[in-house]
């Protein structure tokens, strides 16, 4: 194993994560946003607005996200319409054209999860919050959202890797992120393992961290299934009820 | 200049890309089938480590799956693509070739879609496994049912029925892979249609088709994986 040129992949690879981490964590963020939305159109009820998710998550889901991405950076560039317009600063970078797709894209597969999540709030809480009085808007933020978040996120956090690893293809739009460098360095040397070794381990190095995260998100937002921890004083306290939390 | 209509150019005639679109379609769902049929080799060989292996083969396929399962897709085409060349060069040069062996294109593509599925693969095997109940290898074992025959008669049927949702999934992941081969330039689907998009200046056009039949190919292959569904699970009582 030649480790001096295992260190300078790793050097040069290194200051691509920053675009690799950028990509990923833009189009997440807003990817999560449109989901909820896209989620909120399948239980609204209203038939115009369930039969548009569908159809969205049906045709994004349905299609290479390679295809979208060119769809967006090479085809809308064919209508003067689109080049003239005020997007067109925004749609002639590749970095928004990836973050566009990679946002689309992950809105479809979160709308399913986050749906599944807010299934899965039982009636009965959302019965209490009534009979408290709590207005729809509130139920919804105080209840309904934070128990479907902690449902949803372990499979929310699979979707969150497959961003992570989606931000590759933005280097077939010539962005430079890790993938993109790593197959620079591939096609000059011709060093194919070494450079998937590093590239690799750098992926991994990220969705691990990544899925500490979530975990650490995850306990911090499941107080009740905690052990509780011994207060200093607990002899003299009154006995803790015991009973079910949830 | 007489700009030729949509239609005309995805027709079959002599300005049409009908032809080169189909062409492409069919080498996509080779490559898929290809890969598809390797990786479930790779995983049925994966879920077996994973259960009955030795604690070596147990340690090599979970390192197989975490691995597989966080890096991109990409990459590894990358790495059969121009790592295979490299092998394959060196070998010319040992039996006296001259310079630089390209690896084909197909088979490489075909193989990081089934070292990547593989992983995907072992997991569904893995749990499709676990679904089936104890009580059903008890009895037959008690009926004195070898070994082998147990697999064959009990074990894999029952798994494979357990299996068929994943292997569903795991064939649309395969199918929309298939895409990331057109960067090794064979001439699969996305390829021509980025041929197609580059001559006749229509990218939107051509690459909406090309998604059109991507669709159509999952959906249809989707339909084909329910009706298995149902085939093979007459005679289960759903609750």
């Amino acid at each position: 194993m030649d480790w001096q040129f295992l260190f300078e992949t790793f050097l040069s690879l290194i200051s691509a994560i920053p675009l690799s981490l950028e990509l990923a964590a833009t189009s997440i963020i807003l990817g999560a946003i449109c989901a909820l939305a896209l989620a909120l159109c399948r239980l609204s009820g209203i038939p115009a607005l369930d039969w548009f998710a569908r159809s969205y998550v049906f045709i994004v889901r349905g299609t290479p996200l390679l295809v979208q991405i060119f769809l967006i950076y090479y085809g809308l560039g064919q209508f003067p319409a689109v080049r003239h317009s005020l997007l067109w600063p925004f749609l002639r970078e590749p970095y928004w054209c990836a973050v566009l797709a990679l946002t689309m894209n992950t809105a479809a597969y979160g709308s399913e999860i986050i749906r599944g999540g807010l299934l899965s709030v039982p009636f009965g809480q959302i019965e209490a919050a009534r009979a408290c009085g709590m207005p729809r808007m509130m139920q919804f933020r105080r209840i309904l959202l934070p128990l479907a978040i902690r449902q949803a996120l372990p499979g929310y956090s699979n979707e969150m890797i497959s961003m992570v690893k989606a931000t590759s293809l933005a280097s077939i739009i010539t962005l430079m992120e890790v993938t993109g460098v790593a197959a620079k360095i591939i096609s000059e040397t011709y060093r194919a393992i070494e450079v998937f070794i590093v590239a690799g381990a750098i992926y991994l190095a990220i969705n691990f961290l990544l899925t500490r995260l979530v975990h650490l998100l995850e306990y911090w937002l499941s107080p009740h299934l905690r052990q509780p921890v011994p207060h200093p004083a607990a002899g003299l306290a009154p006995a803790p009820i015991e009973g079910d939390a949830r | 200049m007489n700009q030729p209509g949509i239609l005309e150019l995805v027709s079959f005639g002599p300005q049409g890309w009908g032809k080169a679109l189909l062409a492409g379609a069919w080498m996509t769902v080779l490559i898929a089938l290809a890969g598809y049929s390797i990786g479930a080799a790779i995983g049925s060989f994966g879920a077996w480590a994973k259960i009955s292996g030795s604690r070596g083969l147990r340690i090599a396929a979970d390192t197989y799956t975490t691995v597989l399962r966080g890096i991109p897709d990409l990459l590894v085409i990358y790495l059969f693509y121009f790592g295979g060349s490299a092998v394959v060069t060196a070998v010319g040069q040992l039996f006296g070739a001259q310079g630089f062996v390209g690896f084909p294109g197909f088979l490489a593509g075909s193989l990081a879609v089934a070292v990547t599925s593989g992983a995907q693969f072992t997991e569904v095997f893995r749990g499709a496994f676990k679904a089936v109940h104890a009580g059903e290898i008890e009895a037959a074992i008690a009926c004195g049912m070898g070994r082998w025959l147990r697999f064959r008669r009990i074990v894999a049927p029952l798994t494979l029925r357990h299996a068929l949702p994943g292997l569903g999934n795991v064939w649309q992941v395969v199918l929309k892979e298939s895409a990331l081969v057109s960067i090794t330039g064979v001439a699969e689907l996305l390829r021509q249609t980025q041929v197609a998009a580059g001559s006749t200046g229509l990218p939107f056009d051509f690459y909406l088709i090309a998604g059109a039949i991507y669709l159509l190919i999952s959906t249809g292959s989707g339909l084909f994986m329910r009706r298995a569904e149902q085939h093979f699970s007459r005679g289960v009582r759903r609750s």
